[in-house]
């Protein structure tokens, strides 16, 4: 089994799906030096990506995104609350990640997923990095009131680069996100005008001109295998599964860098590897 | 290029190392490494027999468990437990002792600024102590980009919240063992140049992240040196320790 000829032989004699599984790495080897992926991508090409913005009614702001089958849906909850002490001008944006158990076989129910938390806290570091959102925006009336947005991302379909995808909806669901009327009321105090009262609000709005989030520069991301000299972009969960060392890029529309994540693996980058996997991230900005 | 830094280091320099091991009495390797104020106590047991679930049964598996100063563990500890286990990882041969577990203990003693590279420090220094199989050793440093673009190595806290950007880097040691011609370079480019884990937070561009890659591998080499000094070899009687 260990002899790599012996398997070189089995491979024209067994099943694909069966030398798939069992040598799973040398059946992604005999692909890589075809210089072709087992679903028939190149090398360097990402799978198909498609935005959907407004997929959940309910929300302030929302969008669904996909990237091949890894699917995220990403919503936005406001909330008026009182700004703390430290920053009185400013609002609350709480980014949370959750891998329910359908998205993944992995994923048990009851028991949170690790890479749950871990990508949370990515999303969060690189979204206020990023200097995205201007926490500013988010204030009503200067230490009375301000917005608490809540940004929850679902991974419904967990089927590799989870982080470029959960990126990319936290930022859809951001563009699209439109703040809801609020108004005075009599106490003095900032509440929300349900749209349903009949069109003549009692009150004047606060913010009735400024209803959408400027977003400065807008993040992207790629996360790429290293696997001995290929690098593969955006991989599949299988793939992430074979080969272990991950390396995800996030640049800015102004082509800063905002992350380079790199946590481990067998394979160490150099800098000709880095700068390489910068390049087709800027390609397509 | 002069920048003044609050405990008047210069931008180049490192907070005083120390690291000292065999402090656990029932731990099978432990270390402590302190970098200035920071300080991080790392204990090894293992390696026991299974995997957790979800784990290569073939291989080693290597757990992490961080435990902060104070309170309940959050989301930014478990990145760090995930980081630190994806670095170590990579430089424990995995395949000697298939379907065992290692548990590696992080304990924060006190936290000034680069703490995940201590806790990195400290997790490879406690690993040798143990005697687990390792490739080659890691050494871990944070770069910090101030304002005007300079480089500061090692910050403390405060500088590490003052500054747009910082990067934790972490290269390998160099390997003095004998290995087959060739394989200590990568791609032409000698392996302790290139990099095993890196985190940055904060927006840089390309080339100040480049320069921060050059500055941390030159510092690195100092700590390498540090930590092979720290690391003499063990004796056969030091082996008295029970699990």
């Amino acid at each position: 089994m260990g002899l790599p000829d012996a398997s070189g032989d089995l491979s024209s004699e067994v099943e694909v799906d069966a030398f798939r599984r069992l040598f799973p790495l040398r059946f992604y080897e005999r692909h890589l030096s075809e210089s072709i992926r087992p679903d028939g991508r190149p090398l360097g090409r990402a799978r198909d990506t498609t935005i959907a913005l407004g997929a959940v009614a309910s929300a302030d702001g929302s969008a669904l995104a996909k990237i091949g089958s890894t699917t995220m849906l990403a919503a936005i909850k406001m909330e008026v609350m009182t700004p703390s002490m430290e920053s009185p001008d400013e609002g609350c944006l709480a980014i949370d990640f959750h891998m329910p158990p359908i998205c993944s076989p992995i994923v048990r129910p009851g028991r949170p997923a690790e890479a749950a938390p871990v990508v949370s806290k990515q999303l969060s570091d690189t979204i206020s990095s990023s200097g995205m959102v201007d926490l500013k925006e988010l204030s009503l009336v200067s230490g009375k009131a301000a917005w608490m947005a809540y940004l929850d991302i679902y991974c419904l379909d967990a089927d590799g680069a989870l982080f470029d995808a959960a990126l990319l909806s936290a930022v859809s669901a951001l563009s699209h996100l439109q703040f809801p009327v609020v108004s005075l009321n009599e106490d003095g105090r900032v509440v929300v005008v349900s749209e349903e009262d009949g069109g003549k609000p009692e009150k004047e709005p606060v913010n009735r001109e400024k209803r959408k989030l400027t977003l400065k520069s807008i993040p992207f991301s790629l996360t790429c295998i290293l696997h001995k000299n290929y690098i593969l972009a955006d991989p599949t969960a299988e793939e992430e599964s074979i080969m272990e060392t991950l390396v995800t890029v996030v640049l800015d529309s102004s082509s800063q860098l905002i992350s380079l994540y790199k946590p481990g693996g067998p394979v160490l980058a150099n800098t000709s590897v880095i700068q390489v996997s910068f390049s087709p991230l800027k390609h397509t900005l | 290029m002069e920048i003044d830094r609050v405990d008047g280091r210069t931008a180049n320099q490192l907070r005083p190392l120390a690291c000292s091991r065999n402090i656990l009495n029932r731990a099978h390797g432990s270390a402590s490494w302190s970098q200035g104020d920071t300080k991080v106590l790392a204990a090894v047991y293992g390696p026991k027999v299974g995997t957790k679930k979800n784990e290569n049964p073939e291989k080693a598996c290597i757990e992490v468990i961080w435990k902060p100063k104070t309170g309940q563990i959050g989301k930014p500890e478990k990145e760090y437990e995930m980081i630190v286990k994806r670095t170590l990882q990579s430089i424990c041969v995995l395949t000697i002792n298939p379907n065992t577990t290692t548990s590696v203990i992080v304990q924060v003693v006190n936290d000034d600024g680069s703490l995940l590279p201590c806790a990195i420090n400290a997790a490879c220094a406690a690993l040798v102590d143990a005697g687990i199989p390792l490739k080659h050793l890691a050494v871990a440093i944070c770069c910090c980009l101030a304002d005007s673009g300079c480089v500061l190595l090692d910050p403390t806290k405060l500088e590490e919240q003052k500054t747009k950007a910082f990067a934790y880097l972490v290269f390998p040691n160099l390997t003095l063992s004998i290995l087959p011609e060739g394989s200590l370079k990568v791609e032409g480019e000698p392996v302790e140049q290139a990099i095993i884990t890196s985190v940055t937070q904060g927006a840089m561009s390309v080339d100040d992240y480049l320069h921060c890659l050059e500055r941390g591998r030159a510092a690195s080499a100092k700590m390498s040196a540090f930590l092979r000094r720290s690391l003499p070899p063990q004796n056969p009687s030091d082996s008295s320790r029970a699990g």
